[in-house]
């Protein structure tokens, strides 16, 4: 293992309502719901309708430019509904669930033991190999690429993000056979990094990865950040990146021989009454877990951390790639009187010009007020106290914003995820919407590099 | 509170499209955000936001310029009354000066908040606060007896054709309170220099004191008298001609710009700004590294009086501290890394001070300051470049 990469740019925000480390029981929702819009950068053709009976692992949709990519039912039941939006493009598929979670068969062996087509084929027909992603542009990974390396982060440093070590305990041989599998579709390595302040028992256990420790504030758990530390990309290449909890779901998946998407997720938020773990299936609506749990009347339910989830509703669905939910209060009400010059001392900010650099420890419950209006840039070197790469952000974003693809190569936009720039976002006083332009800018130059 | 908040509500549907004041929209809407914190919630992207905005900020910088402001207006009063060979009081320095420096505070204010509210209703967007701060920057840059009118055009000049016509806030080049400032001095030389516009010297509206000037009146700045004295530096004196010791210097009380003279103003006006994070400590520290290693070298020059002007002095006369702190750091027209911020700073030092001592005015920290707004893109490309440099013997080693 090489030595621990310290981070020193970043911010662990202070959010009130973390969750407490005991699973709470809950009975599985009667509803579900898939939205192809969690896989990034795919064109679902949906191949279900109304009334068809499905599996778990039954195919719903797959990619129109690569129809091998399949993505499939995380439950056993009834097809209820396509929901169509503008343009007839498919905002959710609704599926009841039968309660018997009955699967479709995969095939029980040690991947070691198969080869790498094997494993790849096993992968994509039941729908695992769409919860690997790949960098650059953030979506979902091409089968037919073959990855310089696949990279795992194994810790979330996101404001109230859940404890992997408490997640994956017990799942040491799933997450193995995990790794197993995933060694098989690179001819490179595979990168396994760990929180240096953490015991990550389960990752320094693990066998044909090569482990790195990172220590400093979030977003060192981005596994983006974690790549370029590592290995940055650059252009024309590519690298994989799977969750940790995703890896032992594949595990599990050859141990058993059938499919779950069960994970265990952390139900957070200052809005939450008992923030705790939880254990949710991808696409189970979250009314189970919140019912008689919140504890104010105007809130945000949000589908991952309060920094890039999803805004859902309180029977919206649990995102594809989250194992978060979060609960805060909606900032729509406030009026606040004066409040440019007001101390301010329930509400956080990095700026010394508020006192939350005096209150040591504190807690916040922050709202979703923007707090302000959106301006140009004015105030400078703001994203980059936050930003832990080699790249520079604002001018990043500029050149995003004037769609000027061969500077946004130069500076290095293959090596980003809108994820990356969440804190910026968090910390800029222009009130700059950064996840959305670099998540266009990735949109727009993959079209015209396609 | 409340029944603010209701009457907003009330009276808001009137100036929304379609309503009977929809041609003051951007006025109430500049107003009801100035009042109240608008309710845009996040609906995409981070759903939290740092409770930081730039309307922060800018109150920020125009906190930080409270003290030499109020320093300003008691010096305005305290100049009168000492040409005039008056004693006055505290409360009779201060008062006058405010006679003096308000309307100028009011007039500033009006025209390019005037031209703001205007832009933003053609626009159709929200009224930016960036002119907070320029609208007080430019009474207190400019000398005591400019004419009201005068800054009016000076202001309206810099508004339109330093910043609107770039986009507004954040997209100017130039600073526009410097603008303003460089319209007066080379549209209006003779309002902006010399020796009678620095003092005022008249009462006001019947305020002040009517008595002769003493004897010795010079309202020369001392950077005027050092750049006027001919072969070698001679004692530069206060305005009954007193000699003036570094101290006086640095407390302030001579005549100068209305806000520029006092450095222990500008100093809490700077501790105040760094410790908000609005300006940054590397582009004010390299300013006086650059304006001292400079004036250093002059000093060991020493062919003409302001050359031998001791360095330190140089740092605390004229706008020196003041564009130092407020002007320079202003992040729209100054580089946007750190580096870039240090180069930028030293540049304007240096430059600050060969205007002076090679130019034919006796202040540079304006021309340095606009001049290197001027460089501030290159510098930032430079930066960027070297980045992109990086990027690619990355790859090249590879």
């Amino acid at each position: 293992m090489s030595g621990i990469i310290r981070l020193k740019k970043g911010l662990d925000i202070p959010l009130l309502g973390k969750a407490k480390e005991s699973i709470q029981k809950v009975d599985h929702s009667a509803t579900f719901s898939v939205r192809p819009d969690d896989f990034v950068g795919i064109k679902p053709k949906v191949i279900v309708k109304d009334g068809d009976q499905v599996k778990v692992g039954s195919v719903l949709f797959y990619s129109k430019m690569n129809p091998e990519l399949k993505f499939v039912s995380p439950v056993s039941g009834e097809v209820v509904s396509v929901n169509r939006g503008a343009k007839r493009k498919v905002l959710d598929i609704q599926i009841k669930s039968d309660g018997k979670f009955e699967s479709e068969s995969f095939i029980k062996t040690r991947p070691s033991e198969l080869t790498k087509e094997q494993v790849k084929e096993a992968l994509l027909n039941a729908g695992l190999f769409s919860f690997i992603r790949q960098r650059p542009f953030d979506v979902i990974a091409n089968p037919n690429d073959n990855p310089k390396a696949i990279f795992i982060s194994g810790f979330d440093s996101a404001p109230l993000a859940p404890n992997y070590d408490f997640v994956l305990v017990g799942r040491e041989e799933e997450f193995q056979l995990g790794l197993d599998a995933l060694s098989k579709l690179t001819s490179g390595k595979i990168h396994l990094s760990t929180n240096a302040s953490s015991a990550s028992k389960i990752f320094k256990m693990s066998r044909g990865v090569e482990l790195h420790e990172f220590s400093g504030p979030h977003p060192a758990g981005n596994v983006g950040v974690q790549i370029h530390h590592i290995d940055p990309i650059n252009k024309g290449e590519i690298a994989w990146c799977v969750n940790a909890q995703d890896v032992a779901m594949i595990g599990a998946a050859f141990k058993s021989g059938s499919l779950d998407f069960t994970r265990t997720i952390a139900l957070t938020g200052s809005s939450i009454k008992e923030p705790a773990y939880y254990k949710l299936v991808y696409g189970e609506s979250i009314e189970n877990i919140v019912k008689n749990n919140v504890k104010d009347e105007n809130v945000r339910y949000i589908s991952g951390n309060p920094l890039t989830g999803t805004q859902i509703s309180s029977n919206g669905s649990l995102g594809a790639f989250e194992s978060q939910v979060t609960v805060i209060p909606e900032g729509d009400k406030n009026n606040e009187f004066l409040g440019w010059i007001m101390p301010r001392l329930n509400k956080f900010s990095i700026n010394h010009s508020y006192f939350s650099w005096l209150l040591g420890k504190k807690e916040y419950a922050l709202d979703t007020n923007i707090n302000g209006g959106e301006r140009a840039f004015i105030l400078s070197g703001e994203y980059d106290k936050v930003f832990p790469m080699d790249i520079l952000p604002e001018f990043l974003v500029k050149a995003i914003i004037a769609q000027n693809i061969d500077e946004m190569e130069q500076l290095g936009i293959y090596e980003v995820a809108p994820e990356d720039f969440a804190l910026c976002e968090f910390v800029c006083t222009s009130k700059i919407e950064t996840q959305r332009i670099v998540r266009e800018g990735l949109d727009y130059i993959r079209q015209e590099l396609s | 509170m409340k029944a603010l908040r209701n009457f907003l509500d009330k009276v808001k549907p009137s100036f929304e499209e379609g309503g009977k004041f929809h041609a003051f929209r951007s006025v109430f809407d500049g107003f009801e955000t100035f009042l109240f914190v608008p309710n845009t919630t996040a609906k995409r992207g981070s759903h939290i936001h740092d409770c930081n905005d730039s309307k922060r900020a800018m109150s920020m910088v125009v906190i930080a310029l409270l003290p030499a402001l109020l320093f300003g207006i008691y010096n305005v009063g305290f100049q009168h009354y000492l040409v005039n060979g008056e004693e006055a009081s505290f409360w009779a320095c201060f008062a006058f000066g405010l006679m003096v420096v308000l309307p100028k505070i009011v007039v500033s204010y009006l025209v390019g908040l005037g031209i703001e509210f205007i832009v933003a209703q053609f626009k159709g967007e929200e009224i930016h606060e960036g002119f907070l701060v320029s609208g007080l920057l430019i009474p207190m840059i400019v000398p005591v007896e400019c004419p009201l009118w005068i800054l009016a055009v000076a202001t309206a000049f810099a508004v339109i054709f330093a910043k609107e016509v770039f986009g507004g806030t954040g997209y100017n080049i130039f600073n526009v309170a410097l603008v303003t400032r460089a319209f007066l001095f080379f549209a209006y030389p003779t309002k902006m220099s010399g020796e009678s516009v620095w003092v005022t010297t008249e009462p006001v509206l019947g305020i002040g004191s009517a008595n002769s000037l003493v004897d010795g009146f010079t309202g020369a700045t001392a950077l005027g008298q050092a750049k006027g004295a001919e072969g070698t530096l001679e004692t530069i004196t206060n305005a009954v001609g007193e000699p003036i010791s570094t101290m006086d210097m640095i407390i302030g009380l001579i005549p100068g710009s209305i806000g520029e003279t006092s450095v222990i103003a500008i100093a809490l006006g700077a501790i105040f700004l760094l410790w908000t994070g609005v300006a940054s400590w590397k582009t004010i520290l390299s300013i006086f590294v650059g304006g001292g290693v400079t004036a250093y070298l002059f000093n060991m020059w020493g062919a003409n009086p302001i050359m031998q002007l001791p360095w330190y002095e140089h740092l605390l006369l004229g706008g020196f501290c003041f564009g130092a702190v407020f002007m320079a750091t202003d992040p729209v027209t100054s580089p946007r890394t750190d580096g870039g911020k240090c180069i930028y700073g030293f540049l304007v030092g240096f430059f600050a001070v060969v205007i002076r001592c090679l130019g034919s005015y006796p202040e540079g920290m304006m021309l340095a300051i606009l001049l290197m707004n001027l460089f501030t893109p290159l510098i930032n490309y430079c930066y960027k470049q070297s980045n992109i440099n990086r990027r690619l013997k990355r790859v090249a080693n590879k």
